[in-house]
């Protein structure tokens, strides 16, 4: 794997921030967008540009042509069985809120129960926990170990023949421990619950397969694996998703509006996966998530996965000679995606993210949206996070340890 | 007349149990801004001079030279407002 030609598609890695060469940690959150994916956006816009499905004119059906083949493309790239499963949304936050809305609705009540686990981020626990006061369900929460790794035995413990649905990050958003999601996913299915995975910390930097882990839906954001904001996935089995009811009414979702006097209005939808996306889509979004899946295929989802380690690896290692570092979570490194999360003695978070920013270094201070973590398992009143990317390099490293090492002196 | 607003582009409530403020200079401003607080505030630390440990009117803050301040204590928006008032003005 080449960095600095990796890096040279990268036209931001060139800027300045506070007078110093950007370091960006916080890929986490969101990653950077190299020059083939804003290419394929500015192209799609300056000579595609139209709306889908609804025109015979030229112009749409090239727009057309490119929204699909975009489905077609992230459909190969997690292995789904076929397109219709890949539903565009805005993001994983809205694919989680499609299943707890649409399929949740429909199909939890009273007496029956939703499993999560206490490291998940706010995205899979609040659309749950907004549903559950609607429909009367029971959430149950599985304990995370103090090394911040999932308690299997208690996530298995806590299945019953109540449980409809088992939902479970594959990577951790605070921690970056990757979660076995097949083995949870066995457990469900044997219980006879469905298996949702919050992809948005494992597509972006593992090789994901649907089929292997036997996932019944899975959520995942473009705008962290080099894609624009604002587009995302919903991946779900084409059994599940044609039962499932639309989640927001308009155009597009329906294949027919009849009314007449006697009877009213009569509504048949679409099939999926347009019933799910009303109105006008992201567009452009899709076509800008399919360039970068195309980026992340000749790189290589294994190479991406074995450059995060080594680098994580190296900053560990680099970050214990600071003494007033803590870093937090498991040590296995083999079973974490490029995550660190850490404090500093003496230092609120935010601290020091605004030190590192004053030398041009971009993490992240806070819960990171998973504040049930940070207070029942971390036992933190917030933490910083380093998270890395293809582009990061060991001497972007070096340098956030020697402002660490300065943050020290305070 | 200047005023605060003058001066700050934004504040933000930080994510975490701390409830620390972030104060966010207006970019064309932050120099003077910098200038004003440091001229009135009472200097404890600092780091290679881009970082400012200070107090003012039993309040600790940090200043930083790309043009943001923490403070942590603060009551509510008020005293935030009667304070940056006093440091910016």
């Amino acid at each position: 794997m080449d960095i600095e030609a990796i890096r040279q598609d990268f036209p931001i890695l060139k800027r300045k921030i506070n007078n110093s060469p950007l370091i960006y940690f916080d890929n986490a959150a969101t990653t950077q967008k190299p020059r083939q994916v804003i290419n394929a956006i500015s192209d799609f816009y300056e000579n595609h540009n139209a709306n889908v499905h609804r025109a015979v004119h030229t112009l749409s059906l090239e727009a057309t042509d490119f929204y699909e083949k975009s489905r077609e493309k992230i459909a190969k790239f997690i292995n789904a069985k076929d397109w219709p499963e890949i539903v565009f949304v805005r993001g994983t936050t809205e694919a989680i809120n499609l299943v707890a809305y649409s399929w949740g609705l429909s199909n939890l009540g009273k007496g029956d129960e939703v499993l999560v686990s206490l490291m998940e981020h706010h995205s899979n626990i609040v659309p749950w926990e907004i549903t559950s006061k609607l429909k009367g369900f029971t959430i149950k929460y599985a304990k995370v170990n103090a090394d911040a790794t999932l308690d299997y035995d208690d996530f298995e413990s806590k299945f019953s023949r109540n449980t409809k649905i088992a939902c479970l990050s594959h990577v951790s958003n605070v921690t970056g421990v990757i979660n076995d999601v097949k083995r949870i996913a066995k457990v469900a299915h044997d219980n006879g619950a469905l298996m949702l995975v919050d992809g948005a910390q494992s597509v972006p930097h593992l090789a994901v397969d649907v089929q292997d882990l036997d996932m019944d839906f899975l959520a995942f954001s473009g705008h962290k694996m080099l894609g624009p904001t604002g587009i995302g996935v919903l991946y779900g089995k084409k059994e599940l998703l044609e039962k499932m009811q639309p989640f927001q009414g308009g155009g597009e979702m329906i294949k027919e509006v009849a009314f007449s006097q006697d009877k009213g209005c009569s509504i048949i939808w679409n099939d999926p996966p347009w019933k799910f996306e009303a109105g006008t889509p992201n567009i452009c979004g899709a076509v800008g998530l399919a360039e970068a899946v195309k980026y992340l295929e000749a790189v290589g989802m294994d190479e991406v996965l074995n450059h995060e380690k080594a680098l994580t690896k190296y900053a560990v290692e680099r970050m214990k000679e600071c003494s007033k570092v803590t870093i937090y979570g498991s040590n296995d490194l083999s079973k974490k995606c490029g995550i660190i999360p850490f404090t500093v003695k003496g230092l609120s978070s935010h601290d020091v993210a605004l030190i590192c920013d004053n030398y041009g270094i971009m993490i992240r201070s806070g819960f990171h949206c998973a504040q049930p973590l940070h207070q029942q398992v971390l036992k933190l009143p917030s933490s910083d996070r380093a998270s890395f990317y293809i582009y990061n390099t060991k001497e972007e490293v070096d340098r956030f340890v020697e402002v660490l090492k300065e943050i020290e002196q305070l | 007349m200047v005023s605060v607003e003058d001066y700050v582009a934004r504040i933000e409530g930080t994510c975490g149990e701390e409830k620390d403020v972030i104060v966010v200079f207006k970019y064309d401003k932050k120099d003077e801004a910098i200038a004003n607080i440091l001229k009135k505030a009472k200097l404890k630390n600092t780091i290679a001079g881009i970082i400012f440990e200070l107090t003012f009117q039993d309040i600790s803050f940090r200043l930083y030279t790309s043009g943001k301040a923490i403070f942590r204590s603060i009551k509510n928006k008020q005293e935030l407002n009667n304070l940056l008032a006093n440091l910016l003005l």
